[in-house]
């Protein structure tokens, strides 16, 4: 049998009742400069397997991997070890299943997993109830801001200056389309975090305040003091959560007052990936768990009294509440979610807080080592396994000398705020299990060598 | 006191500037089992036609609107443990809210009940 595609008046036809006259006017928001416009320059326009292949071979050559060279990378994407029976597990043809495979009389399998994700989620948040999965943390710190306005009926949202610019920038993206007031602010090179600041910031219109912890400058917020001054004006504590590891040695938000906790959980199984794709983690007091989006794996008895896993709370979803569901998603980010859970239960609770000991313990040798360096200074007074350093000179120049020289040495605060010049000074520097005393040296010695040179 | 009605299948009784609202015995027949409701919280004004409630059942998840204008004055609080009042007594003790009118003269678009059930039954 033949597909036949649509006609040429069908499209015509299509397109007159949407309003828009070319197919090429359904992608107007597509801004000008990031369309291609002709051939990619220097690329043959045909080639045979083989060389193409070897060219691929040629160009992959140039990076620098992040496993191979000293890697203090961080801002929300971490490299840690994952254990090789992750991946192994992963790829078992029973989790290999079609997409949704929620029905339940054919994915127990699956179903449990996915219970047994959102206790190890709910359990690390310190709260009641998590959900399946979200796209990544980004989504999912929207999604939290978006319950907190259905919960308190408010459309305003001030968000800590300590919080991802890149979350900020997805939250600022899906206000435009909502509604809502996003109230940013950006962070100052300070050993304090902004917590004064987001207090008085909050106002009887305040639905959502939102923090990162630990923050993007890798300081560790009172949550306690926020959440009081946000429930007395009747707000709801958001706290996003970029390295689920850190959590294995402070307390989880859920116990210092936060209602709806997020995060990215990319750290625990998932890899760098080139950046996706990633694990959005979303979890919530009880009392709001009916304004919760995403899908939601429950337990029950089947018909003869026996233990099972079925989909619940449906009725918050788009199948059945159409627009005014929680949220779009119906989906979860199911295989990241898989590999989050195997690496969790190798761990187990022990394990985790063993593994956030490591991290700061390489993290507190990597700054002390720093702090040696003439002109650089450590801003925090308090970190688990990310902080921030302050150079003589914008840290972007720092950073690319260090790449010349083999060294992945940190993520420079310029690149994340491009316009606020007083933040170029500061390197954001993780350390992790993966951290060797080699790996401090070499970048403490190739860090010396470099601000030597531009001095 | 006066029982009215409104095609989106609630009743209101009214008495004084004081209306309660619950939904019909035709309306919980039609939604089967209900599970859940959600209740407005005391003292959110409200206007005629805005969602205030949401009756969840094992088929679906309907909003309930305020038929009037007011304040709300109490949500029935016994359906938090027994959900299952609005099946078994929907028009008495499965009442969802109350609410204290704006205008008690405004009653709008109401239906009394010769007029609802003639309503219902060409549906």
């Amino acid at each position: 049998m033949r597909y036949l595609p649509l006609t040429p008046a069908d499209r015509t036809a299509m397109l007159a009742s949407v309003g828009a006259g070319t197919i090429d006017d359904l992608f107007a928001d597509v801004p000008a400069d990031a369309l291609l416009s002709g051939p990619v320059e220097g690329l043959a326009p045909h080639a045979s397997e083989m060389a193409v292949e070897r060219h691929m071979a040629r160009l992959a050559g140039k990076n620098l991997s992040a496993g191979a060279a000293p890697f203090f990378l961080g801002a929300g994407a971490y490299k840690h070890h994952i254990p090789a029976s992750v991946d192994h597990l992963i790829q078992r043809g029973e989790f290999l299943t079609a997409y949704t495979p929620y029905q339940p009389e054919i994915a127990q399998g699956t179903l449990q997993v996915l219970f047994e994700f959102q206790t190890q989620v709910a359990r690390l948040f310190g709260v009641d109830v998590a959900n399946a999965s979200m796209y990544d943390g980004s989504t999912a710190c929207w999604e939290a801001i978006a319950m907190a306005g259905r919960v308190t009926r408010r459309k305003k949202a001030v968000l800590s200056g300590g919080l991802h610019p890149h979350y900020v920038g997805t939250a600022e993206t899906m206000a435009k389309f909502t509604g809502d007031v996003i109230e940013a602010r950006s962070p100052v090179l300070s050993a304090q975090p902004d917590d004064a600041e987001v207090i008085a910031a909050i106002d009887d219109q305040t639905g959502a305040v939102v923090v990162q912890y630990p923050d993007i400058l890798g300081r560790i917020p009172d949550l306690a003091a926020i959440a009081a001054a946000a429930h007395a004006k009747g707000a709801l504590l958001v706290v996003v959560v970029t390295e689920p590891v850190a959590l294995g040695l402070i307390e989880a938000p859920g116990h210092l007052g936060a209602d709806i906790v997020v995060g990215e959980g990319q750290s625990l199984g998932v890899g760098l990936n080139f950046g996706g794709p990633y694990l959005g983690l979303f979890g919530a007091s009880e009392k709001f768990l009916r304004q919760m989006p995403g899908r939601l794996c429950g337990e029950t008895v089947d018909a003869e009294g026996k233990r099972g896993f079925v989909l619940t709370l449906s009725t918050r979803e788009q199948h059945i509440r159409r627009e005014k569901a929680t949220s779009n998603i119906c989906t979860n980010a199911g295989l990241c979610a898989l590999a989050f859970s195997i690496h969790m239960s190798l761990l187990g609770g022990e394990g985790l807080r063993q593994l956030a000991a490591v991290n700061h313990d390489r993290a507190r040798q990597t700054a002390e080592r720093l702090a040696q360096i003439p002109g650089v200074t450590v801003l925090n007074d308090v970190f688990v396994n990310e902080f921030t350093v302050v150079l003589p000179a914008d840290a972007r120049e720092a950073v690319r000398s260090l790449a010349d020289k083999g060294v992945l040495g940190g993520v420079a605060l310029g690149r994340l705020y491009p316009q606020d010049k007083a933040l170029h000074a500061g390197l954001l520097v993780t350390a992790t299990e993966c951290t060797t005393d080699d790996d401090i040296e070499t970048l403490a010695l190739t860090l010396a060598d470099v601000l030597k040179k531009g001095a | 006191m006066t029982r009215y009605f409104t095609k989106e299948h609630e009743w209101i009784q009214v008495d004084g500037d004081t209306a309660t609202v619950g939904i019909t015995d035709f309306a919980q027949e039609s939604l089967g089992d209900i599970t859940f409701v959600e209740l407005p919280e005391a003292g959110r004004a409200v206007t005629a036609g805005e969602a205030v409630a949401v009756v969840e059942s094992v088929k679906a998840a309907s909003d309930v609107y305020a038929p009037l204008a007011g304040t709300i004055a109490e949500g029935n609080a016994a359906l938090d443990a027994e959900p299952e009042l609005v099946n078994t007594a929907a028009e008495t003790d499965g009442w969802l809210f109350k609410l204290t009118l704006t205008d008690a003269a405004a009653l709008g678009d109401l239906l009394d009940e010769a007029a609802y059930k003639a309503y219902i039954a060409e549906l």
